[in-house]
């Protein structure tokens, strides 16, 4: 047997139809992309090589900022918004209430309804006149709380993100609480027998053991966010002017509507590298937490 | 001890139970009121919907929207695109990726270990980073449908090897050596023994492939023109653009895209939850 797997014939014959696919279709592109971004380059014409040039300009360009501080902004909501939520729901969850089963099914179904599906009908939601959001303003007694809230630049960014948070809670609480579960009933029984509360419990015991899939979820938020595209591509397509552009809908905008491929192709860099850096500097960051919450103990 | 809980609780409801269980149907009003408001209005006239009946149920069920989107808007064809997009994508993702395994965990060869480091840094890239060297890279097949489906198994061979891989290292391996001493190749071995005993993980595998695929924009809004080929994202949204103030046939389209899911969910919403959590846990 040990001859037959060392066969050079059987390596080929189960690696390669894998691999052969995953190096033309992910590991070639992504080397082209880095030769494009030192390029400039229209797509049609030969393009011409500048260097860094593409990556300098993006920190001149009103819009590639714009987009960046925006992306930001929807990492920092989904991490001090959408996680607190998530967790608290898990928790409840975990600790034990009557219909878990349901509740927690009720919470997970918007995240794996189409993000298609989620943003059309949260344009209908925002619709200025017929939208649920002004009429229950009209019912509260306040029409003047209506707003045109994609149309605006005021509100636009908040509109956005309001439906890719509400989407993607049931997603976390659903880690949190399965990792919440996999903790050993007898711990927690432990501490009920000394007297802690639910509350104690979930504080002094559940967060702490679950803290490595908290670091997962925290680098999923966010590079997740940094990512996104879907939604704020059918709300608004980024506008208007730009209000509500990230980086993905810029980068795509930026190959498809103004052909710039150079320049484009260093944005989509720019995404991997920031996505880069914010999963080590989290990591980093929960490393410390864990030596200091282990010294603590 | 669960007993004596729930007992006390129906004694007395505590001002904390009461928060609990209120903020918790609160919340479940948000997370699913959405849904509701759709459902009803794609049956509801536009009569209904501008007029005063705005969040109830509807008075007359205008069920020959859902008929009029399937006939007039070929949302049926959507649906099979959709559907043949996902069930190619799983089933060469789940065999390329379980051969792979068996090369990188069973298999004994040099490169073994930088092949297996390759895939995993595949993990941390995503459609976007290549979209434009895509684009032109296919053009030969753009505007079919095989110009999602290879792209979708390429980028979900990564986290199919890493959770495929870890599965086939905990399978002890005598099964597959007295096989072997009773004169089966490696390829029997592989598509008789390894492949049925692989069948839980795949199902996981197979669950975050259908999501991903069924799901997917990017790559369907940019890669499919005619309306013949277009996946269900993208021509429900088409749809939705011409019927610009016919809300209940949006909401009908917007319903339909949504029922496949729902519908899987519905059998498998446990095996999705834990799909969901391990593909995180493992990524």
């Amino acid at each position: 047997m040990e001859k037959a797997l060392r066969s050079k014939k059987a390596v080929c014959f189960f690696i390669l139809p894998g691999l052969i696919l995953f190096l033309l279709i992910v590991a070639v592109p992504i080397i082209q992309s880095a030769d494009y971004s030192l390029l400039k380059w229209n797509g049609i014409s030969e393009g011409t090589f500048v260097g860094l040039d593409n990556y300098i300009e993006m920190f001149k360009d009103p819009v590639f900022l714009l987009s960046l501080k925006n992306s930001l902004l929807l990492a920092a909501a989904s991490v001090l918004i959408q996680m607190p939520i998530s967790m608290l729901l898990a928790l409840v969850l975990v600790n034990g209430v009557k219909g878990e089963n349901f509740f927690r099914n009720a919470f997970f179904i918007p995240v794996i309804i189409s993000s298609t599906v989620i943003a059309n009908l949260w344009m209908k939601i925002y619709h200025p006149s017929y939208g649920l959001l002004n009429v229950f303003f009209d019912w509260l007694g306040h029409p003047e709380w209506k707003q045109n809230w994609l149309g605006s630049s005021a509100t636009v960014l908040i509109a956005c993100f309001i439906p890719m948070i509400w989407k993607d809670i049931g997603y976390n609480m659903l880690l949190f609480y399965s990792a919440a579960k996999s903790i050993s009933s007898d711990i927690i029984e432990a501490a009920k027998i000394d007297g802690a509360s639910k509350f104690q419990i979930s504080m002094k015991i559940i967060m702490p053991i679950i803290i490595p899939m908290i670091e997962a979820v925290t680098i999923f938020c966010i590079v997740g966010s940094l990512k996104s595209f879907d939604m704020i591509f059918i709300l608004t397509g980024g506008g208007p002017m730009h209000a509500s552009s990230v980086l993905s809908l810029m980068m795509y905008s930026e190959i498809f509507t103004n052909n710039h491929y150079g320049y484009a192709s260093a944005v989509a860099i720019a995404i991997i590298i920031i996505c880069l850096l914010f999963t080590f500097g989290v990591q980093f960051v929960f490393k410390k937490i864990m030596r200091k919450y282990r010294s603590d103990s | 001890m669960k007993i004596k809980e729930d007992g006390k609780q129906k004694k007395k409801m505590s001002p904390v139970k009461w928060i609990m269980y209120g903020g918790l149907i609160f919340w479940t009003v948000i997370q699913l009121f959405p849904l509701y408001w759709l459902f009803t209005f794609s049956l509801k006239s536009n009569a209904e919907i501008f007029g005063g009946n705005i969040i109830g149920l509807p008075k007359e069920w205008h069920w020959e929207h859902y008929v009029t989107v399937f006939g007039q808007a070929h949302i049926y064809k959507y649906l099979l695109n959709s559907l043949f997009v996902a069930i190619v994508t799983i089933v060469a993702t789940a065999l390329l990726a379980s051969m792979a395994s068996y090369a990188l965990v069973r298999l004994k060869w040099r490169l073994s270990s930088v092949v297996y480091i390759l895939f995993l840094l595949g993990m941390m890239l995503s459609l976007q980073a290549v979209l434009l060297p895509l684009y032109r890279n296919l053009k030969a097949i753009r505007d079919s449908l095989w110009s999602l489906i290879i792209p979708y198994v390429a980028f979900n061979l990564p986290m199919g090897i890493l959770l495929i891989s870890g599965s086939l290292k905990t399978i002890p391996k005598e099964m597959e050596e007295a096989a072997f001493i009773d004169g089966a190749s490696l390829y029997k071995i592989f598509f008789r023994i390894i492949l049925p005993l692989l069948k839980p993980i795949i199902s996981t595998v197979a669950i975050l492939n259908f999501l991903d695929s069924w799901n997917e924009l990017m790559l369907a809004q940019t890669f499919i023109n005619s309306d013949q080929w277009m996946t269900i994202t993208v021509g429900v949204n088409n749809m939705i653009g011409r019927y610009s103030t016919k809300w209940g046939l949006i909401g009908a389209g917007l319903t339909i895209a949504t029922i496949p899911t729902l519908v899987l969910y519905a059998f498998l919403s446990n095996n999705i939850q834990e799909s969901l959590a391990a593909g995180a846990v493992k990524g």
